[in-house]
């Protein structure tokens, strides 16, 4: 059974995102990560680059599946989680723990669109 | 019951009809109107041919071919006659290797899984390089391959490509390119027909490539295309020639971040030039953008080791459009000929393969510019291959006819003075001084110097 | 028979084998130092080992063992066409004649060659309904990009530079959009209805201006006979694109009907699997395609062409063909590949490939038959070459999955079918037992399939711990993909 949190939002495409004033970090729900299966590889090669919302930041893969990671919203990419590199299963550990970019929030008001836990679990089941 | 096909008509009908269905019926769901119904067709026998009737055919068809095995024969250019040991033809013919499909199922395929495995580990012991893939299906698209490998990489849109490449491997590239909506620049050779001082500049460049020993057969120092790829923070590709490496330093070694190139002259049969079976390697930091199948070791549930396809969510069957590539198999019985080719020789028998090669084709060099009728078309080291220049003028299209006449196949003629010559181990010193003593008569008895 | 095979890397060393293949050199070997210069020169020998023929064979026959060809068994791995590969077939590739010949060779000394190719691009014209054929394509995703490429170079020669959009349906092969992505089209995926059929409504409301073509498979890859597919390339010509046929599945329609007829413009065919030229764990195969005149013009560099003199025909190669998309890789394609597909050709004749189709899908229709009661049949449109049945009904009850079925049937002595495709599938396990399947192979898998549904219900665990005689069993996948080892 998947677990939603209700401290932070989510988007269709299964990315949740949790603001700290002007910065985010963004990573994969625990419904996605169940979804996936065993993570083997997660990557974001767009560091320093600005995005906009929907735009892709990188890809998760588990052995079968890949799936691109949409930005919830518009920002610039600062970091990339890199403990990830190494340790992909951590995101299957605790997908709320294992955020997978911090970003720079361009428009916090772009926050208000997004779905809370409980409209997104009506979604994602 | 026609050609291979086990079960009768009879059989097959009375079979459909233990389940409640009909032999007659089961193309019903074919449309009338598309249905064949002229039953004739040029070009197509109406009936099947009995093994003896087709034996005779293709024995017959075969037959009207001048071979090189019995024509002394001086052509390469990207395909080349070396020997091929007798161990190859009967393990690959072994119905294990031969019939089987993509080992998709592990436990029934770890012998073709181990042999890529293995495969994958010479290449990465000749190229000095960090991760190769299982094989791609020639040299030529190796290098598109490799050029996009390096587009994907550097998110870039432009290569350079090096007029000392195969030219069939730059119209490859360019039919690659040209449908991927990207760009190549073919940079010409300097004087000495090398790469050297000829790179561009600019930042806008995804990858650099060179082959060594490029196409008139000269090697090429690849230490300036490493420096001259990261100052324009491009890739350095190299296609390079795996028995050379036997002799001459190692792409990896030199640092260059993707080798590519054509796997046929370790003992692959020339077949009129297929198959064949590329070959791409490329530093670690490459790897998860590799294209093609990659055989990776792991264990299994009793902790044996075991061997799997992996990285597999590159690939087009779970990426679909955005695969690395549309690639959905490899070469992989001829890449296992040339492992066993690699492991028949070893690193000695690779050595003397590479030293005879180039010994002889020095040797037949210096033959035909001590005759007076040829000079060279450059002056830098070659390895198997190079390329000379009739000195006063004339046809060798003339000279290659005439040259047929007496059972022997000249060079590969690039101009009407330029010939393209390549020797491997196979060729004798006698081959070769008759073949000179034969060119030289020619050239002097027949009119081939033309005006 | 040993389990474990040490890797050849492993192997104790022989010495020094110089000359045991090759004789010694017959010309003095120069001092190379002085010829190349030193920092050319390699300065440390090869990391690659020196063993003995010995060593070799029995390292390489132990590994053959270890792998599942044809000949074994039956082999219904669905979609790849797993028939006999004729022996006379491979003695024929490997005549001196043939073997020996340089692709660069003067055209007058390999006229048996291309008098070969030449026939054989008439043989599949005829088959396929089809005016012309290359041979360079080297694999089936090879044409398929090979294919696009020329529907791209078609508009681009109209001056329609905007018909950016390929549709392919959501059954399709991974290589259908991945191959129309390297030539830069964009996808546009149309729905399978409930019959497993394209959706013609949802083709109609995604057919616009921007199309290119359709690439479809027939019968597709649920092993369906798209009986609408008249209407369906009438539809993408009235709108200005193409149609691309993915020959993967040919094998069901040989001399019923043509993709020529159904009104294709383009077509690859999968050799390896059609015309019973081996797999080779993967390759070489060779992907042949053929198109309609109009696309004559954009066929990869060279053409094969028959000139009649008065006493004798001659077969050239033909370079000069200004609007050709150029090469697609080096000479003229996979050449020992095409003798055998020609001596198939030869074996059957027009009657005999009719017979071809027959029992390919009389078999696909009788294994579905006698295993219909056993699994869940999600499709009840006719059956052609291959099936689809699932593993649905064993995960609900039974939490037995299909790769636990797929993994039980090894243990019967049978290569397991296709798994997990199509992706539109849960379940999915695609079966096709080829026209060349035996009376015994036939009624063992049907024996097993059952078999294995009844040891489901009884013995879940039986399944979830199989295979239990291999050398291994159930890799990780996972240990692989996240550390991976990809070399010794």
């Amino acid at each position: 059974m998947a677990e939603y949190r209700d401290d932070r939002y989510y988007v269709e495409s299964h990315e949740w995102i949790l603001t700290d004033g002007d910065t985010a970090t963004v990573g994969i729900s625990d419904f996605a990560q169940e979804e996936l299966g065993d993570i083997v590889y997660v990557e974001a090669d767009s560091v320093g680059e600005s995005l906009e919302k929907g735009e892709i930041f990188g890809s998760v893969e588990s052995v079968k599946v890949a799936s691109d990671l949409f930005m919830p919203i518009d920002g610039e990419v600062l970091e990339f989680n890199e403990v990830l590199e190494e340790e992909p299963e951590l995101i299957n550990e605790d997908a709320y723990a294992a955020w997978i970019i911090k970003i720079k929030v361009s428009d916090p008001s772009q926050i208000d669109d997004l779905l809370d836990a409980e409209k997104y679990q009506e979604i994602a089941e | 019951m026609s050609g291979y096909i086990p079960i009768s008509r009879e059989k097959r009908a009375e079979l459909l009809e233990s389940v409640g269905l009909k032999l007659e019926n089961l193309f019903d769901v074919i449309p009338d109107e598309i249905k064949i119904k002229n039953k004739d067709f040029p070009g197509l026998n109406a009936q099947g041919l009995s093994e003896q009737e087709i034996a005779a055919q293709l024995s017959n068809l075969a037959e009207r071919n001048k071979r090189v095995d019995q024509y002394d024969s001086y052509l390469g250019a990207g395909f080349y006659d070396h020997y091929t040991p007798a161990v190859i033809d009967h393990i690959i013919g072994r119905q294990e290797f031969l019939t089987s499909y993509t080992p998709y199922q592990a436990e029934m395929s770890q012998g073709t899984l181990q042999a890529i495995f293995e495969w994958q580990s010479y290449i990465c012991r000749l190229t000095g390089l960090d991760v190769s893939n299982s094989s791609v299906y020639d040299g030529a698209s190796a290098a598109a391959e490799a050029l996009l490998l390096a587009c994907r990489q550097t998110k870039k849109t432009k290569v350079w490509v090096s007029e000392g490449l195969n030219p069939e491997y730059i119209a490859t590239i360019k039919t690659y390119f040209h449908a991927a909506g990207l760009e190549v620049e073919v940079g010409a050779l300097n004087e000495q027909g090398t790469a050297a001082g000829t790179y561009p500049s600019g930042d806008d460049y995804a990858g650099f490539l060179i082959q060594s020993p490029n196409f008139f057969g000269i090697i090429e120092d690849m230490r300036e295309l490493v420096k001259k790829a990261e100052q324009n923070k491009a890739l350095s590709v190299v296609s390079c020639d795996l028995i050379s490496l036997a002799m001459f330093k190692s792409p990896g070694e030199v640092g260059v971040d993707i080798a590519c190139g054509e796997a046929q002259p370790l003992g692959i049969p020339l077949n009129f030039g297929g198959p064949a079976v590329g070959f791409l390697a490329a530093k670690q930091k490459l790897m998860r953008k590799m294209p093609g199948r990659i055989a990776g070791q792991t264990t299994d549930t009793e902790g044996k080791i075991a061997y799997v396809l992996t990285l597999q969510a590159r690939e087009q069957h779970i990426r679909r459009e955005k695969a690395t590539s549309n690639i959905c198999t490899n070469q992989a019985l001829l890449a296992t000929a040339a492992t066993i080719y690699l492991a028949l020789n070893g690193r000695s028998g690779l050595k003397e393969v590479a030293e005879q090669s180039a010994a002889k084709a020095i040797y037949l060099h210096n033959k035909l510019i001590q005759t007076g009728l040829f000079e060279a078309v450059y002056n830098k080291p070659f390895f198997r291959e190079f390329a000379v220049k009739l000195r006063h003028g004339g046809s060798l299209d003339v000279l290659n006819k005439k040259l047929l006449e007496h059972r022997v196949i000249g060079g590969l003629a690039l101009s009407d003075d330029v010939w393209l010559l390549a020797v491997t181990e196979n060729k004798t010193k006698k081959a070769m001084d008759d073949f000179v003593a034969l060119v030289s008569n020619l050239i002097r008895q027949e009119n081939i110097l033309g005006g | 028979m040993k389990y474990q095979t040490d890797l050849i890397f492993d192997l104790p060393q022989t010495g020094d084998n110089t000359n045991r293949i090759l004789k010694k050199c017959d010309v003095i070997k120069p001092n190379f130092a002085e010829f190349y210069g030193e920092d050319l020169l390699r300065e440390e020998e090869l990391n690659i080992p020196n063993l003995s023929e010995i060593q070799v064979l029995r390292h390489y026959t132990n590994m053959s063992a270890k792998n599942f060809g044809v000949e074994n068994g039956p082999y219904p791995l669905g979609s790849c066409t797993m028939k006999y590969n004729p022996k006379v077939n491979e003695n024929m590739a490997n005549l001196p004649g043939f073997r020996n010949t340089h692709p660069l060779q003067p055209m007058e000394t390999v006229q048996g060659n291309l008098m070969l190719l030449y026939n054989l691009e008439q043989q599949l014209n005829a088959i396929l309904g089809m005016d012309h054929f290359t041979f360079q394509p080297s694999a089936g995703a090879h044409g398929e990009l090979t294919g696009i490429m020329m529907i791209k170079a078609y508009h681009e020669a109209n001056g329609d530079f905007d018909r950016k959009v390929m549709l392919i349906p959501d059954s399709a092969h991974g290589t259908n959009p991945a191959s129309a992505a390297m030539a830069e089209f964009e996808i546009r995926e149309i729905k399978s209805n409930a019959d497993g059929l394209v959706d013609i409504e949802d083709l109609k409301q995604k057919i616009d201006d921007k199309v290119a073509g359709i690439m479809l498979t027939n019968p597709n890859t649920l092993g369906l006979f798209e009986k609408d597919v008249k209407e369906i390339t009438g539809l993408i010509h009235a709108a200005g694109g193409l149609c691309y046929y993915d020959g993967a599945n040919a094998n069901a329609i040989l001399m019923q009907t043509r993709p020529g007829d159904m009104g294709f413009d383009v077509v690859h065919l999968n050799v390896h699997k059609t015309f019973g030229t081996p797999h080779g764990g993967g390759g070489p195969g060779a992907g042949p395609v053929g198109v309609k005149k109009i696309l004559e013009p954009f066929l990869p560099t060279p053409l094969i062409k028959k000139i009649d003199n008065a006493d004798q025909s001659t077969y050239i190669l033909a370079y000069d063909r200004p609007q050709s998309i150029g090469k697609v890789r080096a000479f003229i394609g996979s050449f020992s590949v095409c003798v055998k597909t020609y001596a198939y050709i030869l074996a059957y004749g027009r009657q005999g490939l009719a017979e071809v189709s027959e029992a390919a899908v009389a078999n696909s229709r009788y294994l579905l038959e006698r295993v219909r009661n056993s699994y869940h049949v999600p499709y009840q449109e006719p059956a052609m070459h291959e099936f689809i049945i699932t593993a649905a009904r064993q995960k609900e009850k039974y939490g037995v999955t299909t790769i636990d079925i797929a993994k039980r049937l090894i243990d019967y002595g049978y290569h397991p079918p296709t798994v997990y495709f199509p992706l539109i599938v849960p379940e999915a396990m695609m079966i096709e037992p080829t026209d060349t399947e035996t009376l015994e192979g036939l009624e063992g898998l049907a024996d097993a399939f059952n078999a294995i549904a009844e040891e489901a219900a009884e013995n879940p665990d039986l399944l979830k711990s199989a295979p239990h005689n291999m050398s291994i069993t159930r890799p990780d996948e996972t240990k692989a993909a996240r550390n991976p080892i990809l070399k010794a």
